[in-house]
């Protein structure tokens, strides 16, 4: 594995921002605003049942009463929710097949290597593809289906499996949960829904890519994924968009729900543009909620992210540790260059006996960017013997830019046990004029150091995102030593 | 090959070395010996361009150019080697696949042909032998949970694959135990050629048992007070460095 990973640095291009391009197609762009109309328009362009709809304007009339957090340790501008269009999507999206596909978004696809068309799909991959606010084709749906995998859209799940979403949506995340969720709740557009039955271990990886392209267009994409007893699934989104000069707001919410013996893997790379590296302009808002709840005894759910893109990332992918001897883990790279900022983290909350969590994160902060981990582990008074591990560890690279730690212990039950590492170190002088003495240039030497810091995390990732991770270090590494 | 005329260096404002003067041949084998603090170890990061470490006055002058305004990278590239006293430790990256880039630099900047992961491979393991190192050493990070020893030959090894011109060795038999001395001398020894020479640096004679310096060169206080032949070690090693600083 090391050796492919490896292959990959080898070929490794030095660029900017590859993802800028805009696709040009014609879309159905809803007027910019944010009222209970919007909500209406939503709900009926995706055919909704009424119940969701109602579920909505429940959310969206909380929403208008709550206040946007600050206690998050970055700035931006404000945002006007009246100025962002909750809806767009491509024209003509009733597929039969993926052939009908518009050629525009295949070759965006192919673009940002995700290949969608037959021939070329990625083996052992299937694709949910998320342009703007609609699902625009998922692969390998009929071979999932006859493994009793529903893998589609969100959209398509509350049409065709209601009872499963009414049973789960809001069941781990509920709308009142915090500002930007609650938001999400009420104008969320498109994501993915995977269920996977009792026993099954899903055959292959899914994956769901993400694509803004409109511009003044928010994207607020919510996810569901169901492991029921003694199945598995590994999952993996990335996420792209066009330079723009304006801010675009991504508020996203994802759900986990694993029931007995049950494991979930998410892992993330987000690649969000972040911003004009020296204006700071534009770039995207990157405002997430993600939390898994392991219902059930010995159930399992890990988050891996690695998070080089967005000029503000907030988010927590969180586990709740109900069931007796299930297992939390996160693992996290977070980078942070030119005038990016992120305050990112996890919260485990253990619940039930025998609980384990584990927490690994590893921040980089170059240029100016500002970097703070904020996490949270919490033993119930219910927990007996839970267990949890955690070490975060930053570098910095230069002298402008920062990193902060904020870690939170709450114990409520004497039997746990806790271990805590941090350290925060300067990329050694020593470690740089080693790499030159042996020929290797300062830029290359740093991008080698930051990936091996990171290693930990990315042997967490399925392998070809692996690959990108480390590709996508050095592409944001860019430029981060004079 | 190398040669240092008047070299005066300083770190971090204080004057260290005092107007050095080395003329290092093609072939050759030249030791510096000195005791700590003398500025060894100085001589060795201002010939490879480590940062803080300022020439005042005087040049180095490596095949027939000058390189005191050369990066560091840029000398390593130019053939300079050196085998540190303390190698770093370089966490999470796998040793076979930093001693590629490495290598991989080189040949670039030579314009051949880069080596695959499996080519290379081969190559590292012709070399492991001649400094007797067991093949799991290519699979850890960098250093990671290297012994002294192992370190060391793992220097030798980096030396052994990249094909320096100038090889400098930086205090390498501190810390060695007496088979390790004896592999990594082997491993000069056989290395060493018309087109290659070696700067020995070290604070005792032992290394000087199993390797035969063209010149020996005494240095104290930042300044070579005395240079002669290979008696001129066992010289100092009867009657220490005393006699000749007054």
């Amino acid at each position: 594995m090391n050796q492919n990973k490896n292959a990959v640095i080898d070929q490794r291009v030095k660029e900017d921002y590859k993802y800028g391009f805009v696709t040009d197609i014609e879309s159905d762009t809803l007027a910019p605003g944010i009222s209970e109309k919007t909500i209406h328009f939503i709900s009926e362009k995706k055919k909704e049942p009424s119940w969701l709809l109602a579920w909505r304007l429940k959310a969206y009339r909380k929403w208008l009463k709550m206040k946007e957090p600050d206690w998050q340790n970055v700035k931006y501008a404000k945002i006007d929710y009246q100025d962002i269009s909750y809806f767009s999507a491509p024209k003509k999206n009733e597929l039969k097949s993926l052939d009908e596909l518009d050629p525009e978004l295949l070759s965006t696809y192919n673009k940002l290597g995700i290949p969608l068309d037959e021939q070329k799909m990625m083996n052992g991959i299937a694709v949910d593809a998320v342009f703007d606010s609609v699902s625009v084709a998922t692969t390998f749906r009929e071979e999932l289906k006859s493994h009793g995998v529903i893998f589609c859209s969100f959209s398509e799940a509350a049409v065709d499996y209601p009872e499963i979403v009414k049973k789960y949506l809001g069941s781990v995340i509920p709308h009142t949960d915090n500002y930007f969720a609650c938001l999400n709740s009420a104008v969320f557009t498109d994501g993915s829904f995977v269920f996977i039955p009792k026993g099954v271990k899903c055959p292959m990886e899914l994956s769901t890519y993400f694509r803004i392209n409109e511009a003044k267009t928010g994207q607020f994409e919510r996810t569901l994924i169901i492991a029921e007893e003694g199945s598995s699934v590994s999952y993996l989104e990335g996420c792209t968009a066009p330079m723009r000069d304006e801010n675009q707001l991504h508020a996203a919410v994802v759900e986990l729900v694993a029931l007995d013996n049950a494991t979930i893997k998410y892992s993330t790379v987000q690649n969000w543009y972040p911003g004009n590296p020296e204006t700071g302009e534009g770039g995207i808002y990157n405002f997430v909620t993600k939390r898994g709840l392991c219902s059930g005894k010995n159930s399992r759910i890990s988050w891996t992210q690695v998070e080089t893109g967005s000029a503000v990332t907030w988010k927590y992918p969180s586990c709740i540790l109900k069931g007796d001897n299930s297992v939390g883990e996160f693992y996290s790279v977070a980078l942070t260059n030119n005038r990016q900022q992120a305050d990112t983290g996890t919260k485990m909350i253990h619940i039930g006996k025998n609980t384990k969590s584990t927490i690994i994160s590893k921040g980089i902060s170059a240029g100016k960017g500002q970097q703070t981990y904020r996490g949270e582990v919490k033993i119930m008074k219910s927990a007996d013997n839970a267990r949890n591990f955690s070490q975060c560890d930053s570098i910095l690279i230069g002298d402008r830019c920062g990193a902060h730690t904020f870690p939170y212990i709450d114990v409520r039950n004497q039997s746990a046990t806790m271990e805590h590492e941090a350290s925060t170190s300067k990329i050694g002088e020593d470690q740089l004029f080693y790499c030159n003495q042996r020929g290797i240039n300062t830029e290359d030497a740093v991008s080698m150091i930051v990936n091996g810091f990171c290693k930990e995390v990315f042997n967490e990732l399925p392998m070809e995102f692996a690959m990108e991770a480390t590709k996508l270090m050095e592409v944001s590494l860019e430029g981060s030593v004079g | 090959m190398l040669e240092i005329k008047n070299l005066h260096v300083e770190v971090e404002g204080k004057q260290i070395l005092n107007g050095i003067d080395l003329d290092v041949k093609s072939g050759e084998m030249h030791a510096i010996m000195g005791l700590n603090g003398s500025g060894k170890s100085t001589l060795s990061n201002a010939i490879t361009g480590r940062e803080n470490y300022n020439v005042t006055k005087g040049d180095i002058v490596y095949k027939n150019d000058s390189i005191i305004e050369m990066e560091p990278d840029q000398r390593a590239l130019a053939g300079i080697f050196m085998s540190f006293q303390y190698p770093t430790v370089i966490p999470g990256v796998n040793n076979t696949y930093f001693l590629r880039a490495a290598v991989n630099a080189k040949r670039k900047y030579n314009g051949q042909k880069e080596y695959d992961a499996a080519s290379f491979l081969k190559l590292v393991k012709s070399k492991l032998k001649e400094v007797d190192m067991d093949s799991k050493y290519l699979k850890r990070a960098v250093n990671e949970g290297f012994s002294g020893g192992e370190k060391k030959r793992n220097e030798m090894l980096q030396l052994l694959c990249l094909e320096p011109e100038l090889a400098i060795m930086d205090e390498t038999d501190s810390g060695l135990d007496i088979d390790a001395l004896k592999i990594i001398s082997r491993g000069i020894n056989n290395y060493k050629d018309k087109n290659r020479s070696f700067l020995v640096i070290t604070h005792y004679q032992r290394l000087l048992k199993y390797i035969e310096p063209d010149v020996v060169h005494v240095l104290i206080d930042g300044k070579i007070i005395k240079s002669g032949g290979k008696e001129l070690a066992l010289e100092l090693e009867e009657k220490g460095y005393g006699w000749l600083e007054q």
